[in-house]
């Protein structure tokens, strides 16, 4: 094993020993929020990355959260039943959605906007069954007294941030498959030109719709688990429009073709958020989306490949000695 | 009992028309920009906020009439939408769409949250409550009369200056083959800026007539900017006839919706109507099929 090689290993070891070394509360909180979100923001760059842009995240998101909330709510299912269930009912929602879209071959600009309405339909739902979710007020999971296994609740940071760590690196190692997959080609080949892959032999419709569930699938267990973790939920956190602009904001900043760009992303946009809370306490409100906002344009315009990519791509073109 | 139902229908069916009128010139609005420069604003609705909130101080503090305030109002939202294509959308002219699309969700980020540190999140109104016009047991406010009536002046003075003007060809030559027309000497960055801000003045007049109906807080374009999106792309992105029949169409199963149960299944009846007709109908309501 080459040192390069060796490099994830003793990271990964570093993250895991992190928490029995240093157990601050807050900081343990914030770390595994920026998992949590990391975990979310790969998901979107699964598609995001071959030019498949979905405003409909959110709603994937607010699926997994609610639908987990309600099971165990209202029929008493452990959350280790109500995530698989919550997940393959964010997966038949992308296909409904989806494979008319690939099939119609809706691209562009259309599908933005197809799956705009996507999560606007989600929130709206949500909003309208204010009888069993609570409406925009948000809604609470049940809790059990302490920690518990089969409800998934858990009192302890600890237990949390390892949880959320290896979600965060499943969603990596996906990440990697998908790379070193041949429907990787197969996608950029139809990012590129969609008649081209077809008539080179590419399935179009099943290549997209396969990253499409795997993508909803991934989101929808981001948000399960937020719902756990946060024991809180509302429209607004969830799901909708501005949950979706939020992980296509954090990815394009962090980097949209990079493995880690989207961590990078969740870290730089949860620390800013959480600087200016601590800075100007409630004056902070809005602050810290006025930020985002223009970060954002100022990005898409000048480093459109993010932080991380832009650079990774300038080590790459330095001359090697 | 049927009679009352019948009374409430049709009630219904009319505040739809009124509601489509406005949608209409949002859709009008949003179809220019995207008819000419080929960019989807997807903060049209924030700049109506900023111009509802124009209204509001304006009316408010400098204590002006509603009629002098409103040319105000549509003058600031034109510039800001000029302003827009100038620092945003001009640089990005040749990135891919998706770029320019989410450089304008940054731009929704920033005056939605400038408003908030601006403005506050507080409810406002302008403090005019017009009357409620009685006929034939059906109940409907002068504010959605108004706000029809303008609506449609607004897009016939559009349509006039699209056909009886040199520049309004222009537009409307650019809107067919972009490559020829700077050939045939157009300043195409000069009618881009043209456009962008009649876009913005469309804005503008459709927030002195929402700020009638709604009150006013930072994030009252997400209840009607969705919406808008979804009846321009119903219409065919760039279609003007085709936004302009969405917008009835969506107004029509919103306030229907609305009767039968709450706003909110309108809405989502709305939203599952859209998903269903892109896929009869991809292209649009009007488009031929190839």
């Amino acid at each position: 094993m080459t040192a390069r090689q060796s490099v994830p290993w003793i990271a990964g070891a570093a993250l895991i020993a992190l928490p029995f070394v240093y157990r601050d509360a807050y900081h343990l909180h914030i770390l595994i929020l920026i998992l949590i979100w990391s975990f979310a923001y790969t998901s979107w760059s699964m598609m995001g990355r071959f030019g498949l842009v979905s405003l409909g995240h959110g709603g994937f998101m607010g699926v997994g959260a609610y639908v987990t909330a309600l099971l165990w709510n209202h029929l008493g299912v452990s959350p280790w039943l109500g995530i698989p269930v919550a997940m393959a009912a964010a997966a038949v929602l992308a296909v409904i959605v989806a494979y008319p879209c690939f099939r119609f071959r809706i691209t562009g600009h259309y599908f933005v906007l197809v799956t705009l309405a996507l999560s606007g339909i989600v929130l709206q739902v949500i909003t309208a069954t204010r009888d069993y979710t609570g409406g925009s007020l948000g809604y609470t999971p049940d809790r059990t007294k302490g920690s518990h296994l089969l409800a998934l609740q858990f009192d302890d940071k600890v237990t949390w941030y390892l949880i959320a760590l290896g979600v965060w690196a499943l969603g990596l190692v996906v990440w990697r498959w998908v790379d070193g997959s041949m429907d990787r080609y197969a996608l950029e080949a139809i990012s590129e030109d969609e008649d081209a892959a077809a008539a080179a032999g590419v399935n179009v419709t099943w290549e997209k719709l396969k990253i499409t569930v795997i993508s909803a699938l991934m989101t929808s267990l981001a948000g399960a688990l937020y719902c756990q973790y946060q024991m809180f939920i509302s429209p607004d956190t969830v799901s909708g429009i501005s949950v979706s602009l939020q992980m296509v904001f954090a990815v394009i900043v962090g980097g949209l073709y990079v493995s880690l760009g989207p961590t990078v992303g969740a870290v730089i946009t949860i620390m800013l958020a959480e600087v200016l809370r601590i800075g100007f306490g409630t004056k902070a409100v809005g602050w810290d989306n006025l930020v985002y906002g223009v970060l954002l344009v100022v990005f898409i315009i000048f480093l459109p490949k993010g932080i991380l990519g832009s650079i990774i791509e300038r080590l790459k073109a330095q001359p090697k000695p | 009992m049927t009679d009352i139902f019948d009374i409430y229908l049709l009630e219904a069916i009319v505040n739809g028309i009124l509601l489509g009128g406005v949608l209409a010139l949002l859709a009008l609005g949003l179809n220019l920009i995207f008819g000419v420069i080929d960019v989807t604003w997807i903060c049209y609705a924030e700049l109506v906020m900023i111009g509802m909130y124009g209204m509001y101080y304006l009316v408010q503090y400098f204590g002006l009439p509603y009629y002098a305030a409103a040319p105000l109002t549509i003058l600031l939202v034109a510039a800001l939408g000029a302003l827009l294509h100038l620092l945003v959308i001009a640089p990005l002219l040749s990135a891919p769409p998706i770029n320019q699309l989410l450089a304008t969700g940054g731009v929704l980020f920033v005056l939605q949250s400038f408003a908030t540190v601006a403005f506050g999140i507080d409810f406002r109104n302008l403090g005019i409550r017009l009357p409620v016009l009685q006929f034939a047991d059906m109940h409907f406010s002068y504010s959605r009369l108004l706000a029809f009536a303008a609506a449609l002046i607004g897009m016939v003075l559009v349509y006039l200056f699209m056909t009886r003007t040199y520049v309004g060809t222009a537009i409307r030559a650019i809107s067919q083959d972009r490559q020829i027309m700077a050939l045939m000497g157009v300043d195409t960055r000069r009618i881009y800026l043209i456009t962008s801000a009649l876009g913005g003045a469309l804005a503008g007049l459709a927030s002195c007539l929402l700020v009638l109906q709604y009150d006013i807080h930072p994030f009252v374009g997400l209840s009607f900017g969705p919406i808008t999106f979804l009846i321009c792309v119903l219409g065919g992105l760039g279609n003007f006839v085709g936004g302009f029949v969405a917008a009835f169409v969506f107004a029509e199963i919103i306030s229907l919706g609305g009767l039968f149960s709450d706003l909110e299944w309108g809405y989502v009846l709305a939203f599952a109507f859209f998903i269903v007709m892109m896929f009869i109908r991809p292209a649009g309501l009007l488009a031929r099929r190839s």
